[in-house]
């Protein structure tokens, strides 16, 4: 049979973002996937070495607007490794606490999408309407509800009061109510499971072998998860990864919605263990000659940032390697052998961030 | 379908989700970000808020005892992040509660005498 190739993307009813799959096909079946990457690149990593390093934090912030307090919380944990500065443990928790609040509504708008990739809108909908609430329990804590601003090397900017706490425990509690109600159907649901049960399969030993990260890598049977290395208040706070064994695209669900619901219980508990004290500790002078790297949990996998100070206010280097391209290899390698109407969902599937793939 | 049930009746006998916008607009949170505004009867021309401001969204063109010393804010610039307000010695900076709406126009802000002008966009 002849093989015919055709772009998938940059635009795409499914993409949110622009990245081309050029797929080879013969019939309906796939049989070889190149990336073409490149469409969204915007130079973050050369410019964080012409700003000073305190305003980096909110350079990084915009590499994503999903998962942007983790982005600063990374930046702001690698600061604070090459500076040698000790944070006081109430902006730990405080850190822990917009983490998985910003977990919970990428996850929301993940499982959201997939509904929406397969024409499932209603479902769309309903996990859309419960991210809103988490979105809105940002802007009630932080300030804002997209890009939040509220991490800063040392610390944090702002607290979260009694009241304010009460109050995001009830707006949780609603959150959890709409969650218990999408969730068995994501995990039931006829449609669901024809669309995803075995399709995309990542073996265990490839996903290991191509470098996957995060849900990806933990859906194939890997308890892999940056958050088990305690850094901010994880390790006070009892932290098990959620792990699934099928690797294919139903395995990856499955894992977010559990994540999802950790991220909630993680939530509460740091709340209750708040410690008093200090937001923020001082920062003195700059980075030293030296170097650093840090890796944290993303929603979508582990990050890892090196910096290489010299003495001066402006990096020498700084350098992001970020969730979805170390996702990339993976995705090529789930994708032949699968028919061409499955192609959307098993991109999706490994949550494919672009603008976090090309900064 | 049985799973879906109780959630398809909420949603068929419950209120809707949405708002009626433009007839209601968002309720925003007590000390959310939205506009920014100097206060110059305030500002004594430090300088502070255009070397702490990540995104150079302040210039000061001139020296604080010039008495043309101007101020000029780009608000397609700013990010919101507030640290201006944060660190200006005299709180001449201030960060409106609510959501900010969108810009149209640069400002450039001199002392009391001076008139401040405002750059429309085209
Ligand atoms: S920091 Fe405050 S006082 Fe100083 S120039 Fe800016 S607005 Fe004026
Ligand atoms: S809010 Fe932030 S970006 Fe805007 S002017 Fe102030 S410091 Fe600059």
């Amino acid at each position: 049979m002849s093989k015919i190739t055709f772009p998938f993307g940059p635009q795409h009813p499914v993409l949110p973002e622009a990245i081309q799959l050029s797929l080879t096909c013969e019939d309906e079946k796939v049989v070889e996937v190149l990336p073409v990457i490149g469409y969204m690149h915007r130079g973050i990593e050369k410019a964080a070495e012409r700003n000073p390093y305190v305003n980096n934090v909110f350079l990084c912030e915009r590499i994503c607007g999903i998962c942007s307090f983790i982005h600063a919380l990374s930046y702001c944990q690698l600061m604070e490794e090459l500076m040698q500065v000790e944070v006081p443990p109430r902006a730990r928790y405080l850190r822990v606490v917009w983490s998985e609040l910003s977990r919970m509504h990428s996850h929301l708008l993940w499982l959201g999408l997939l509904a929406d990739s397969f024409g499932f809108e209603s479902l769309f909908m309903q996990c859309w309407r419960a991210r809103e609430t988490v979105l809105d329990a940002l802007e009630m804590t932080t300030g804002q509800r997209v890009v939040q601003s509220s991490c800063v090397i040392g610390g944090v900017r702002r607290d979260i009061n009694a009241d304010q706490a009460r109050q995001l425990r009830e707006m949780l509690a609603g959150v959890k109510a709409q969650i218990d109600a999408v969730l068995p159907v994501f995990q039931k649901d006829y449609t669901i499971k024809a669309r995803t049960v075995g399709k995309g399969v990542l073996p265990k030993d490839q996903a290991w072998k191509l470098g996957a990260v995060g849900p990806t890598l933990r859906a194939s049977g890997w308890a892999w998860d940056c958050r088990s290395l305690g850094y901010a208040a994880y390790g006070e706070l009892g932290f098990e990864p959620v792990v699934e064994n099928d690797g294919d695209s139903y395995a990856r669900t499955m894992v977010r919605a559990r994540e999802l619901v950790q991220s909630y219980e993680l939530v509460l508990r740091a709340l209750d263990a708040l410690p008093e004290g200090p937001l923020a500790a001082k920062i003195k002078g700059v980075p030293p000659k030296g170097e650093a790297i840090m890796r944290t949990e993303q929603p979508r996998g582990e990050l890892f940032e090196y910096a290489r100070g010299n003495g001066t206010p402006r990096l020498e280097r700084l350098k992001i390697r970020t969730p979805t391209f170390a996702n990339i290899p993976a995705l090529l390698a789930m994708l032949p052998g699968c028919e061409i109407a499955d192609v959307p969902v098993i991109v999706l599937s490994i949550d494919p961030c672009i603008a976090c793939l090309e900064r | 379908m049985p799973w879906m049930m109780p959630n398809i009746l909420r949603n068929l006998f419950g209120t809707p989700a949405t708002r009626k916008y433009p007839f209601e607009s968002h309720q925003y949170w007590a000390g959310s970000r939205g506009r920014l505004q100097i206060d110059l009867a305030k500002c004594v021309f430090c300088g502070i808020c255009e070397k702490i401001c990540p995104s150079r969204a302040i210039t000061k063109y001139g020296h604080k005892d010039d008495p043309n010393v101007t101020i000029h804010y780009n608000p397609f610039a700013c990010i919101y992040c507030a640290r201006c307000a944060e660190k200006c010695p005299s709180c001449a900076i201030y960060i409106l509660e609510g959501h900010a709406v969108p810009a149209d126009r640069k400002i450039t802000y001199g002392r009391e005498d001076v008139p401040f002008s405002e750059e429309e966009i085209p």
